[in-house]
């Protein structure tokens, strides 16, 4: 079952990529996804994998590669992080309006100015209506576990489209972290051979990319936005199906000791891990606390969210970017959207945290949920820890 | 007036009569599309499909040619097509040969070569796409890129690119009392491809259709990347009649304000012969729109550098010398 | 059944907008664009086949003789094949008479 290992968790995910024998890689290097870049081109390079790995010259080409690559039926990977993500913006839509089921592995970083090749969330969050199904890890595990999901999600032929699996930079990219790396019988056995609804050869002739005049295109939005919200389905069976076979459980929205709690916690990523720590020292000084974590962001958990919510009075959202003169950080505004129509919900605080690197203790967790409790946040939104 | 009549010995000795006979009659790019009429970059699609044969994949970069062939639910093109934007055509060329390389490789798809062919228009190509087009180019993959020089950005309503020739009148370089027209010489993209080191680089235009179509044979046939660099006329941004098409291409030879050639690793070679005595430059300037409000005096500037620039060509096709045995060897 | 023009419903949409009918665009006729028309002189004619390579429609047959002749629901009277027919074979007249 797996073999345990100490390892770097970007190096790790490149291996994932490599358990699912990608043919085509394109990536640009960009810090800090740089060692997922390298290490990729070090397993086509060294034979481990028969592929193409593709030296981009910028990530908007990374993009089109994988896309151009995926249109010929080969399974594609990539990854990016914070300004490559946006360089690759124009190019994200389409490979979803595409239908073509592109992994990309996200190492999480803030976007300039000032430049800053720290972790926060504000490279995906502006992208995140492009279409794309995201999965957010809490740690090495995931990320490795997830990366290999999404290549099974986004191939099945009821979902087809690009999924891409979000780390946090530094915090999880260049952590040492114990892991269970499947073995390649097991990753065959649960990932299934890629067959192509369509593709781009001369046996079978396909025209990909066409125009879509006002008579078409709303229609074909429509049927982007079922195949996306659908995918919920597939995402949950294949989560399933991976408990079965590897053990380990996977949920859009991972409940933590919330089943008495009045307030909640809600994070994404890798700080998930600290906020649990919190929520251990606040039950032990009798606060009923618990926390959520969203795995999966895109499509949005609606049901899941109504689930977990129940009982909790507090529910106070993290965020990891600003919404520049918006209702809020991006997850608070679509959680509490998301729960305007329910009877009974809880009040819905919002702390901006960990923006460009900047550290969140355990106290500051529980500083936050203390706060929020006596339902002391003057402002719509607080950016955690600011001077001044 | 069609300069074929005016001029017929340099048809015949460089056009074979019946040489039109002989080329394949199967059309990949087929009638319906909705270009303008008398469109030169319809109909240099139309031949370079032809020469490229079946086994071929496109990918197109958003422009004219893009949109007047893929109208959802239907498609002008009989290869596989692909779209994705304006910048990235020669990105998502590559990516589609990796794809088929790596499938046939790993015995996924049939066992033969089927060639990708990434198309653009000037816009997309020079300006844009530039970026994309370098790095696609200098990686070695075994591709074909096309772009079709119809010198603006027609699709979005004749804006200036950087294949616009100096002075021409667009809708973002008017004509105007002060400045007139474009400020700035063309680009000579074919000489930064030749820069690339690419094994094979052309020039072509439809206007001598067994020329261009040869050169795409002999594109097919590189292991590696090469580039043609299509010249094609435009009636609607040029302000040309579209009875005039072909003329114009065999006007921009005969001045030699588009001369024809290839690079072959390096060495230079002429394709078409052009008049021992070369047009002067007003005779392809004054059937256009867009060059009206030239004066004697702009026309006569025009005709030196077309001079010096011929000269330069020339002196190319004289002394350069294949590297053909200096390849880079083309890895994976 | 004679297919359907637009898909009606979104649920009709091929997914990613991908058209599996090469060629399909022949189903729109750009005939109807045109104010000239060819007209061959088949006296005249050579049959070297300039009028059939320079067609941007590539709209323009051979036939069992060897002359050319254009398939009218796709000529848009360009006036390429006319200009082009270096024996004068071809004129082009107005649609009207
Ligand atoms: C990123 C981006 N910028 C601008 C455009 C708008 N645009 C579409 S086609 C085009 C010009 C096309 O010109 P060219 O490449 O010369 O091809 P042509 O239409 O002349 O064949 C422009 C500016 C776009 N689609 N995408
Ligand atoms: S604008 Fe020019 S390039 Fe575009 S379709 Fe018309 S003639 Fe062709
Ligand atoms: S007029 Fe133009 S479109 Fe019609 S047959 Fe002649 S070349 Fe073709």
């Amino acid at each position: 079952m797996g073999k345990r290992v100490g390892m770097e968790v970007a190096i790790a995910s490149a291996e994932a990529a490599a358990l699912c024998k990608f043919d085509v890689a394109a990536v640009y290097p960009i810090t800090p996804q740089s060692h997922v870049a390298e290490h990729l081109s070090d397993i086509v390079h060294e034979g481990r994998v028969d592929a193409s790995f593709i030296t981009v010259e910028s990530e908007h080409s990374a993009l089109s590669a994988a896309i151009g690559a995926a249109g010929t039926g080969a399974r594609v990977v990539t990854a990016t992080s914070s300004q490559g993500l946006l360089y690759m913006s124009e190019v994200l839509p389409i490979a979803s309006a595409m239908r073509l089921p592109i992994v990309m592995i996200i190492a999480n970083r803030a976007v300039s100015g000032p430049i800053n090749i720290w972790n926060d969330h504000s490279d995906i969050m502006p992208m995140r209506d492009t279409g794309w199904i995201s999965f957010f890890a809490d740690n090495g595990q995931e990320v490795v576990d997830m990366t290999i999901q999404a290549f099974k999600v986004g191939e099945d032929r009821r979902v087809m489209l690009p999924v891409n699996v979000n780390m946090d930079g530094f915090q999880l990219t260049h952590m040492v972290e114990p892991i269970i790396m499947p073995e390649q019988e097991e990753v065959d056995r649960f990932l299934p051979a890629y067959v192509p609804y369509a593709a781009l050869h001369p046996d079978n002739i396909v025209s990909m990319g066409t125009l879509g005049m006002p008579e078409i295109y709303a229609e074909a939005q429509k049927s982007k936005d079922v195949a996306l919200v659908n995918s919920i389905k597939v995402v949950k069976e294949v989560w399933k199906d991976w408990e079965k076979q590897f053990g380990r459980k996977y949920e859009p929205i991972q409940s933590y000791r919330t089943e008495d709690a009045d307030i909640a916690l809600l994070t994404m990523g890798s700080m998930g891990e600290t906020a649990e720590i919190a929520v251990d020292e606040l039950r032990e000084q009798g606060v009923k606390v618990g926390l959520l974590k969203i795995k999966l962001w895109r499509p949005f958990p609606f049901d899941e969210l109504k689930k977990a919510i129940k009982g909790i009075k507090v529910l106070v959202v993290t965020d990891r970017a600003i919404s520049f003169g918006g209702p809020g950080g991006p997850v608070f505004s679509e959680i509490r959207s998301a729960l305007y129509d329910q009877p009974k919900r809880p009040k819905v605080v919002n702390y901006i945290i960990g923006l460009g690197g900047r550290d969140v203790t355990v106290e500051g967790f529980m500083d936050m949920v203390r706060r929020a409790a006596k339902g002391k946040l003057s402002e719509r939104y607080e950016i955690y820890g600011v001077r001044g | 007036m069609n300069t074929a009549m005016k001029n017929p010995k340099s048809i015949i000795e460089n056009f074979e009569i019946y040489a039109p006979k002989l080329v394949s009659k199967e059309e990949f790019f087929v009638g319906g599309h909705r270009a303008c009429q008398g469109c030169g970059e319809a109909l240099a699609i139309r031949l370079m499909c032809k020469a490229l044969g079946k086994d071929t994949v496109i990918t197109n970069a958003t422009g004219c040619m893009e949109v007047i062939s893929s109208l959802y639910p239907t498609t002008a093109w009989k290869l596989p097509w692909i779209h994705v934007a304006f910048p990235n055509s020669a990105a998502v060329g590559s990516g589609v040969e990796a794809g088929l390389t790596a499938l046939r490789r790993k015995g996924k798809v049939a066992d033969r070569r089927i060639k990708s062919v990434a198309i653009g228009g000037d816009g997309g190509t020079m300006d844009i796409g530039f970026q994309a087009l370098s790095g696609a180019m200098e990686r070695g993959h075994d591709m074909l890129y096309v772009c079709f020089d119809n010198e603006a950005y027609m699709n979005t309503g004749i804006q200036r690119s950087s294949g616009t020739p100096f002075l021409a009148a667009t809708t973002t370089a008017p004509a105007g009392k002060k400045i007139p027209g474009n400020q700035v010489w063309k680009k000579n993209l074919a000489e930064i491809m030749v820069a690339h080191n690419l094994p094979y680089v052309a020039t072509a235009t439809p206007s001598y259709p067994i020329d261009f179509m040869n050169k795409v044979k002999k594109a097919r046939q590189v292991k590696g990347p090469s580039y043609i660099h299509c010249f094609v006329a435009c009636p609607t941004g040029w302000r040309s009649t579209s009875e005039t098409c072909i003329k114009m291409g065999r006007l921009a030879l005969e001045t030699g304000i588009f001369p024809l050639y290839e690079v072959e690793d390096g060495k230079y070679r002429l394709t078409v012969e052009v008049p021992e005595k070369r047009r002067p430059v007003q005779d392809y300037l004054k059937g256009q729109g867009r060059f009206r409000h030239l004066t004697p005096d702009q026309i006569r500037v025009i005709q030196e550098r077309v001079d010096i620039e011929w000269e330069a060509l020339m002196i190319k096709v004289k002394h350069s010398k294949s590297r053909e045995s200096l390849r880079a060897p083309r890895g994976v | 059944m004679t297919e359907k023009k637009w898909p009606e419903t979104w649920q009709e949409v091929n997914p990613g907008c991908m058209v599996f009918r090469p060629g399909s665009a022949s189903e729109y006729h750009t005939g109807s664009w045109r104010a000239k028309r060819p007209i061959w002189d088949n006296a005249k004619c050579i049959k070297c086949g300039v009028c059939y390579i320079y067609c941007p429609e590539g709209c323009i047959n051979e036939d069992k003789d060897g002359f050319f002749q254009a398939n009218l629901d796709y000529c848009k009277g360009c006036g390429i094949c006319a200009h082009e027919c270096w024996p004068k074979a071809i004129v082009m007249v107005n649609e009207e008479d």
